[in-house]
């Protein structure tokens, strides 16, 4: 009966491809915080493209640094353009009273973005911009609509045309987005694309949460303790109880 | 020989200093009634490590709470940044935290497993009415106490998860929005009411679970433990005054439940360092985001231990110009187990000795728990609706009309010694 219940749990609970609000299927960021490389061009593409705009107020400079193995000195000279201190916490430099005057909104705080959203959000969103002449600055995100983003990969990716596909709703023609097609081509080929937006993702995903490499390597340190003490338990309890008839 | 000298030299000051003691406190009496003289059934099954565990993550909550106590600001304006501090700045922060998170939804677990014990073997049956009564108690408390402490991180989800459960007090009628204006301290969630909800989950709240515990553990050991076979121990005793089936708890049962423990740990551990949210489980995703009194997140759901009666609530649909009846529905869902003793009418406490009837309807209800609980999770459409209504139903026929099954049900007669295979 137990079993029954278990498996029926795990048929209820077993995770179907994940959606956005706007029912976007998402793509899987397949990202890794234990590949330190990964994270440093992260931390590159984050400070060229993200901080204009975006602070993270919960993370160190120092910190980053210390983590992704990169001396104070290089940290002052290629990541810290805006000067500070090796300790600061990483702040735009844009004002955010300004923000919302540019951009009707004020850019969202980094920091726990891969928490909050997911990376596998984050991954989609980053590489789902389109044209949009209807849009105030030309650009829409099939993921999230409307936002408020500019498309700042632009030079990179180039830009997407939307794909409609006409669907008639109660008698209504209607024009449905159903996908994106490469348009004006960008730097970057789209194998060498994903990989640049699948590095961000991964320092954003490390943000999140600076010590998860960290957890998961001591994690199986601390799991094959704990089965050794299980052992000891288990022959300690086996020798007390051939007492008992 | 030296050595064995000094040490019989130790061994006698120890003696001297507990009889020191005892002269003035009962130690040795209190040691031999709970622990070394305290006679347990010696065929406890698997099911019968899950008191001791939750009282092992009980203390855990306790002093992993008070770490972060330490470092925690419970203001409106800091809290959630506090606890990133914790997370980030505070050495070893993010494991106290994440044993902290970790440990809530583990306690409820196994609590549940615990209770779902007492369903299997009819450990609430009489003598044992008020333990079972304490138990209950405890659950309520630790309800509470997580609800309280699940508004602490000050997350958006923390926020409109407090908002939503201190607004079903509003449906109460004549009292309902001057008691919600009381509880939160304010016209809405603020920097009020997560003071004072502070203030409950660190002091007041454990300060009764700690007390409620005491006197569940002092119940036990006045009735003895039930077991696996259901039948007491203490109606055959040896002509030296024991329990012919029972073994003192120490040290047979000290070092079986350290065996369970580690292997608990190795699970708990497992969550903790390689998934402590657990996929959005047990820390939600939305609450990475601070409390935003303007944006509801797209989706409520309480955290998982609540869903069952979250989709009881939400089964009830309103009349007479009222959604009380969802929350008398879900409330009433928790009154009636304290009654589960005197539900229950079997002739044999054990499911091992009773009929069919009773077999299928435990199993059953299980099922319809584990569906409540997804459905509480799912956003209030079909099918979960459906479900739910259904979920329910079952819920309170299962309780209700279990003195009329129970007392048609067959059963098998219950052993005079209990079943137990040397290993």
């Amino acid at each position: 009966m137990l079993t029954r219940t278990l498996v029926l749990a795990a048929v209820l609970l077993l995770p179907g491809p994940a959606l956005a609000a706007t029912g976007v299927p998402l793509e899987r960021a397949g990202n890794d915080v234990h590949n330190v490389a990964s994270l440093q061009r992260g931390a590159r593409n984050f400070v060229n493209y993200c901080l204009g705009c975006h602070s993270a107020q919960f993370v160190r400079w120092n910190r980053v640094a210390a983590d992704l193995g990169i001396p104070e000195a290089a940290l002052q000279q290629n990541l810290m353009f805006a000067g500070g201190k090796p300790f600061d916490v990483i702040q735009s430099a844009m004002p955010p009273g300004q923000a919302t005057i540019w951009l009707g909104h004020a850019p969202p705080d980094l920091s726990l973005i891969a928490r909050s959203r997911g990376t596998d959000y984050v991954f989609t969103y980053l590489k789902s911009f389109y044209a949009d002449p209807a849009r105030p600055n030309g650009i829409n995100n099939r993921v999230l609509a409307n936002t408020a983003m500019p498309h700042v990969l632009w030079p990179l990716q180039g830009l997407a045309q939307p794909k409609f596909r006409l669907v008639t709703v109660n008698g209504r023609t209607e024009q449905h987005l159903v996908g994106l097609e490469p348009g004006e081509p960008g730097e970057l080929g789209t194998e060498e694309f994903d990989a640049f937006v699948r590095d961000t993702v991964n320092f954003l995903d490390y943000m999140g949460e600076p010590v998860k490499a960290k957890r998961e390597s001591l994690g199986i340190w601390v799991i094959l303790f704990l089965l050794a003490f299980w052992l000891m338990a288990w022959l300690l309890k086996r020798e007390y109880w051939k007492d008992v008839r | 020989m030296a050595k064995g000298a000094s040490s019989a030299a130790a061994g006698g000051t120890m003696k001297a200093l507990v009889a020191w003691i005892d002269e003035r406190f009962p130690l040795t009496q209190m040691w031999n009634e709970h622990i070394a003289q305290y006679y347990a059934p010696k065929n406890f099954n698997v099911w019968y490590y899950f008191g001791s565990l939750a009282l092992f993550v009980l203390v855990m909550q306790i002093v992993t709470g008070i770490f972060l106590t330490m470092n925690y600001k419970p203001s409106a304006a800091e809290a959630f940044a506090s606890v990133e501090y914790i997370m980030r700045d505070v050495e070893w922060g993010w494991l106290i935290r994440y044993l902290h998170s970790t440990g809530a939804s583990a306690f409820f677990l196994l609590v549940y497993l615990h209770m779902f014990r007492a369903m299997l073997y009819g450990s609430y049956r009489k003598p044992r009415e008020l333990l079972w009564i304490f138990g209950m108690l405890i659950y309520l408390c630790l309800m509470g106490e997580a609800f309280f402490g699940y508004l602490l991180p000050w997350g958006n989800m923390s926020y409109w998860g407090a908002q939503v459960i201190v607004s079903l007090f509003g449906t109460l009628p004549v009292i309902g929005s001057g008691l919600v204006e009381w509880i939160r301290g304010d016209f809405y969630i603020s920097d009020i009411t997560l003071n004072r909800f502070f203030a409950l989950h660190v002091i007041a709240l454990p300060l009764v679970l700690v007390f409620l515990v005491l006197a569940h553990i002092l119940a036990l050991h006045e009735v003895g433990s039930n077991n696996p076979d259901g039948i007491e121990i203490k109606d055959r005793k040896g002509s030296d005054g024991v329990p012919l089936d029972g073994i003192p708890f120490h040290p047979y049962y000290t070092v079986k439940d350290i065996m369970g423990l580690a292997f608990f740990l190795i699970l708990f551990c497992a969550v903790v360092f390689f998934a402590p949210s657990f996929g959005g489980l047990f820390l939600e995703a939305p609450n990475f985001e601070p409390a935003n009194p303007l944006q509801t997140p797209e989706h409520i759901a309480p955290i998982w231990y609540f869903t069952p009666f979250y989709a009881m609530l939400r089964a009830v649909p309103a009349f007479f110009g009222t959604q009380v009846w969802g929350v008398l529905v879900m409330g009433g869902a928790i009154v009636l187990l304290f009654f589960l003793p005197w539900l229950d009418r079997s002739p044999v406490k054990s499911i091992r000795y009773r009929g069919p009837i009773y077999k299928i309807a435990l199993a059953v209800f299980v099922v319809w728990f584990a569906v409540l609980g997804y459905c509480g999770f799912m956003p209030a459409v079909q099918p979960y609706k459906a479900l739910s209504v259904m979920g329910t139903v079952y819920y309170f026929a299962f309780l209700l009309l279990m003195p009329w099954y129970t007392s048609i049900d067959s059963h098998k007669p219950a052993p005079q010694r209990v079943t137990y295979h040397a290993h």
